[in-house]
């Protein structure tokens, strides 16, 4: 019996850059098949990859590429771990191509690179095809200009590429899941009706995909929760046998903590009906699945059923969403909350008198703010002291960047024509997008593997 | 038996998650034997009580007793989300501890851990 080994080194894009590096250590002294996942690709994210690579054909891949892959990729392929990422973004080929480049000055030689493609829609589907798909959730798409539009492919897609030999591979959209599915299925050869063992392999993909947030990270609560060495936070690995059975652990001699609540917080993260997780490979029902632990940071998780998978894929389209002005100021000592909320009314009536159509959010932070909403009405039931250290935010979305500015600097002018003692400006002035899910039927996409070899 | 009103924060640990405008939350009892009173109290009503303000119009609670735990699927708590909220957290990551820290529970006195700063409290 061959056990899956799957290491995960990064549950986002900016997740901490040398967290594979223990990681990778674990793997090479473990026996059997060894994975080593990154997961890099939020909804959003494609639509910026898509505009860098209209800017440039060669890029449109992760940024996070260079940054990740040059500290593993020499010790992967000597000890046979093969890297599994969806840096490919709006170019796996690209990806490839990149990969191959940094293999050659590193000296890694005999390196086979796959890529996978077929996730974007916007080659194979026109604007108008893709509005015409009902909104299942999101923005409505109206007459609005489609910068990308992604279909999650399945782990199917990322075994047919491990089955050529590729020692990395490289797609685009898929769920997060299949980055750990996808191998689970190359190697234990499981079938689209092994439902109960893939949807095991999903509960993997699922905890391994957002990095250290099912070993101990995003979960302390000093006092309450405590959790040994966050600052050398172990990321997880998992073993997976053919039979489903699924153990969630860390590397040695690292921080964080793997225990039943750590495994069972991740396991319902971003799950709705956890009777029905859809997902293009099986539907998961978590209603059985039972989390123990059976040693020190190692945690057995069992009893996930699977049902058949949906006739539809679901894609993310992305549309530009105008800018997203925002400025900040401080107010700290005697009165800062009376100071602090003089200067809201002041941009308040600023923004007035200077025309901003758009709604302007004014609030203080550290009167509870990020729990309130547009209207304040929070703000009334709280009692904060007069005396302390506030920070005065506004914020405006806008069709202009010129408008976005014209708010942020509104709190910027506070400086000289505000309330006395206020301090720290910071501005932030970002393009924005908006997305949209659809359900696109599966015989519209195609997951094609390219292989790229160097010697 | 020695029943005492804490906010869930003492008994339960919480995450959240999100979804377009829609946002999910465990809650997740320290101790099993806490269970039974998490499902009784912690109910869709009072949940959609808590949200109310951000505009949530609806919460679904699935109840997943083999963990324990419960999930809480509430509709349009967040200002139209990371596409459209002008607040600072349009994920709503940190509304986990919005509702740890507003639901208060009635639970027998050894629901809270003995480890727990709020038995410290209770002292």
């Amino acid at each position: 019996m061959t056990t899956v080994h799957i290491g995960c080194g990064a549950g986002f894009a900016g997740d901490r850059f040398d967290a594979a590096v223990p990681v990778v250590a674990a793997l090479a002294h473990a026996k059997g098949e060894r994975f080593l996942i990154y997961e890099v690709l939020a909804e959003r994210t494609l639509a910026i990859a898509q505009r860098m690579r209209r800017e440039n054909p060669e890029q449109g891949y992760s940024p996070f590429l260079d940054t990740y892959l040059p500290l593993v990729l020499a010790d992967c392929r000597r000890h046979g771990i093969r890297i599994v990422t969806n840096m490919g973004a709006a170019n796996p080929l690209g990806a490839a191509r990149r990969v191959q480049t940094l293999a050659q000055q590193l000296g890694v030689q005999r390196i086979k690179i796959a890529a996978v493609t077929g996730d974007d829609l916007l080659a194979t589907m026109s604007q108008d095809e893709l509005r015409r798909e009902p909104v299942i959730e999101g923005i409505a798409l109206g007459k609005r200009d489609i910068v990308a539009a992604n279909a999650y492919l399945g782990a199917r897609s990322v075994a047919d590429a491990l089955a050529t030999g590729a020692d990395v591979v490289l797609v685009g959209r898929t769920t997060d899941a299949a980055l750990s599915l996808g191998p689970l299925l190359h190697v234990h050869g499981w079938n689209p009706d092994d439902l109960d063992r893939l949807a095991q392999g999903t509960v993997c993909g699922h905890l391994l995909e957002c990095g250290a947030q099912v070993s101990g990270a995003y979960f302390p609560d000093p006092g309450l929760k405590d959790v040994p060495d966050l600052a050398r936070v172990g990321f997880p690995i998992a073993e997976v046998e053919a039979d489903g059975s699924l153990i969630i652990t860390k590397p040695p001699g690292t921080g964080g903590l793997v225990s039943r609540a750590t495994v069972i917080e991740q396991l319902l993260y971003e799950v709705h009906d956890p009777h029905n997780y859809l997902t293009p490979d099986v539907v998961l029902d978590l209603g059985e699945v039972e989390v123990e632990q059976i040693a020190t940071n190692r945690v057995s998780v069992h009893g996930a059923r699977g049902k058949p998978p949906p006739a539809t894929l679901k894609a993310t389209v992305c549309v530009d969403a105008g800018w997203l002005g925002e400025g900040e100021i401080s107010y700290a000592g005697p009165n800062a909350l009376g100071r602090a909320e003089l200067a809201a009314s002041v941009v308040s009536a600023r923004c007035r008198a200077i025309g901003i159509t758009d709604p302007v959010r004014v609030e203080v932070l550290g009167t509870q703010a990020i729990f309130d909403s547009d209207a304040r009405s929070r703000r009334a039931r709280v009692t904060p002291d007069e005396t302390g250290e506030y920070r005065m935010r506004a914020a405006v979305r806008t069709a202009t960047r010129k408008s976005a500015q014209q708010v942020a600097d509104e709190v910027l002018s506070l400086y000289c024509s505000g309330p006395a003692g206020g301090a720290g400006v910071r501005q932030h002035i970002g393009a924005q997008v908006a997305t949209a899910s659809i359900l696109i039927d599966r015989a519209r996409v195609k997951a094609c593997v390219h292989l790229v070899e160097q010697a | 038996m020695n029943f005492i009103d804490v906010p869930l924060h003492a008994v339960a640990h919480a995450r959240a998650g999100d979804k377009g405008n829609r946002s999910n939350i465990s809650v997740i009892p320290y101790l099993p034997g806490a269970f039974a009173y998490l499902v009784e109290q912690v109910t869709e009503v009072r949940v959609l009580a808590v949200f109310a303000h951000k505009g949530a119009t609806a919460v679904k609670r699935y109840v997943l007793p083999k963990l324990p735990a419960m999930n809480l699927v509430i509709d349009n708590a967040l200002e139209g989300g990371v596409n459209a909220s002008l607040g600072l957290d349009g994920h709503g990551k940190a509304l986990s501890f919005l509702l740890l820290g507003d639901i208060d529970v009635r639970v027998p006195v050894d629901c809270v851990p003995e480890s727990s700063p709020y038995r410290e409290r209770l002292r």
